[in-house]
């Protein structure tokens, strides 16, 4: 079981308050469980990759284990402690100022 | 007892204004998908419950919302907007070939025969269609397809297509405006296309009077005379008798012919309505009081109208889609501003009082009388 937590505005058009629970089959990347998370949300589709590039929009992070992983492979394996439902897998909207 | 809801799409969220047909008395609901830009809010003329949304933000991208009961619900719908085949490229900004990509949608224009099938111009500039609700979009890719299209250039807000307008006596005849690339029409339904700018004048462009690169702000029409297209230009009111084969320049005795938004009145086909903005650097109104100015013979001559409107400090800007009138007897004209305020007018202009003051900066008006 995979946790997720969302960015306020995912949660708004998921309807969702707290963090998300996804079964992901094999071994889970962020693709995997972005893939569950838009089978479960279909409205979240296209709102964390562009659709046709199927790639993570820019102005959106992941993160892990306190760790940035937006900037590797997206089929690249989680950390244990997040496909064993230890720690949670963050969706994150860049920080803007202003 | 008829009365008019007022779709208003701002910069974070968008909401909905309802009163009876006197005006006087307002209900604001809202915002709905807070703190996402909702650039464009219209409602179906066959179906008034029928309303499309568009919702994006730059950090997620682009959703439709639809709602099927006036706006007090919403739910979302397609939001793949694919250009068709291998997209191309448009000329960059250092005039380099740019690759076509998807940003957001301005601007939805239900048909004016079936809740079902909206337009949605968007930017890249493209033409959209969906003949499901909103459900699906197919591009309508003669537009930019046309052998223009790879000459067409952003302007500093994006090469956005704004404008659409469906002649209501030819549903085969499509007008659409692209900043900046220009006006184009098509009598097929929007399968071919070709630029209607002749007598456009851009001191920005080499040349001048060049077929296509044009900033074109908004056009309008009346119903009743489809042929009648009035036009705010970056700089310049125009209009054509022709359907746009031809323009000529009604800016006269305006203060600033540089403006956004232009519409006509609902009984008058030559009474047409502005705001004028000080300049292209300048992006509020002349001598910081908002002035909305009226045509009452189809340009040339112009009137401010400034009856309750802020008359000094007063620095907004109105967009391109943010004004809107009403079909009531007296017919009812509405704008929005960049500082958040709604206004209406019950008396084609006459006079104006605030909806609201403090909304977000207000991106679209759009209104439907109710019976």
């Amino acid at each position: 079981m995979i946790r997720v937590v969302l960015p306020a505005h995912l949660k708004m058009l998921a309807k969702v308050s707290g963090e998300v629970e996804l079964e992901v089959a094999g071994t889970p990347s962020p693709a995997s469980v972005i893939d569950a998370l838009e089978a479960r949300f279909p409205v979240l589709l296209g709102t964390i990759r562009d659709p046709s590039t199927r790639q993570r929009r820019k102005f959106v992070r992941f993160f892990a284990c306190e760790k940035d992983l937006s900037l590797e492979p997206i089929d690249v394996a989680l950390p244990e402690d997040v496909t064993r439902g230890r720690e949670p897998f963050f969706v994150i909207g860049a920080m803007a100022g202003g | 007892m008829s009365g008019v809801r007022v779709l208003v799409g701002t910069r974070k969220g968008a909401f909905v204004l309802r009163a009876d047909g006197t005006r006087k008395n307002w209900d604001v609901s809202g915002p709905f998908f807070g703190g996402w830009e909702v650039f464009h809010v219209k409602g179906s003329p066959v179906d008034p419950n029928r309303i499309y949304a568009s919702q994006s933000t730059s950090w997620f991208g682009q959703l439709i919302q639809r709602s099927d009961d006036g706006g007090l619900s919403w739910n979302p719908v397609g939001n793949q907007f694919i250009y068709d085949g291998v997209p191309g490229t448009h000329q960059w900004y250092d005039g380099t070939p740019h690759p076509w990509e998807f940003a957001r949608v301005w601007h939805l224009e239900p048909s004016l025969s079936d809740p079902d099938t909206v337009l949605a111009g968007v930017e890249d500039a493209a033409l959209f269609r969906s003949v499901d609700g909103g459900m699906s979009w197919s591009e309508l890719s003669g537009l930019r397809g046309h052998d223009t299209g790879s000459a067409w250039q952003p302007g500093a807000g994006g090469m956005c297509l704004h404008t659409i307008i469906v002649s209501p006596k030819d549903p085969c005849r499509i007008f659409v405006a692209i900043s900046s690339a220009g006006a184009f029409r098509s009598d097929d339904e929007g399968t071919t296309w070709r630029p209607i700018n002749h007598g456009l004048h851009s001191e920005g462009l080499p040349d001048e009077d060049a077929e296509v690169g044009h900033c074109v702000h908004r056009i309008a029409l009346h119903p009743s005379n489809p042929d009648v297209l009035y036009m705010q230009k970056h700089w310049d009111v125009m209009r054509s008798d022709n359907a746009g084969e031809s323009w000529s320049e009604v800016s006269g005795n305006l203060p600033s012919d540089f403006g956004f938004a232009i519409d006509v009145h609902a009984h008058e086909p030559e009474t047409v309505y502005v705001v004028p903005i000080t300049s292209d650097s300048e992006h509020f109104p002349p001598e910081g009081k908002l002035r909305v100015y009226r045509s009452r013979s189809g340009g040339n001559e112009w009137e401010p109208l400034a009856r309750g409107l802020p008359q000094e400090h007063c620095y907004v800007d109105v967009l391109r889609d943010a004004m809107a009138v009403d079909t009531l007897d007296d017919c009812g004209v509405y704008f929005g501003t960049t500082g958040g305020q709604v206004y209406a007018s019950a008396n084609s202009g006459d006079s104006w009082d605030p909806i609201v003051r403090d909304l977000p900066a207000v991106l679209s008006v759009e209104v439907q009388t109710l019976a």
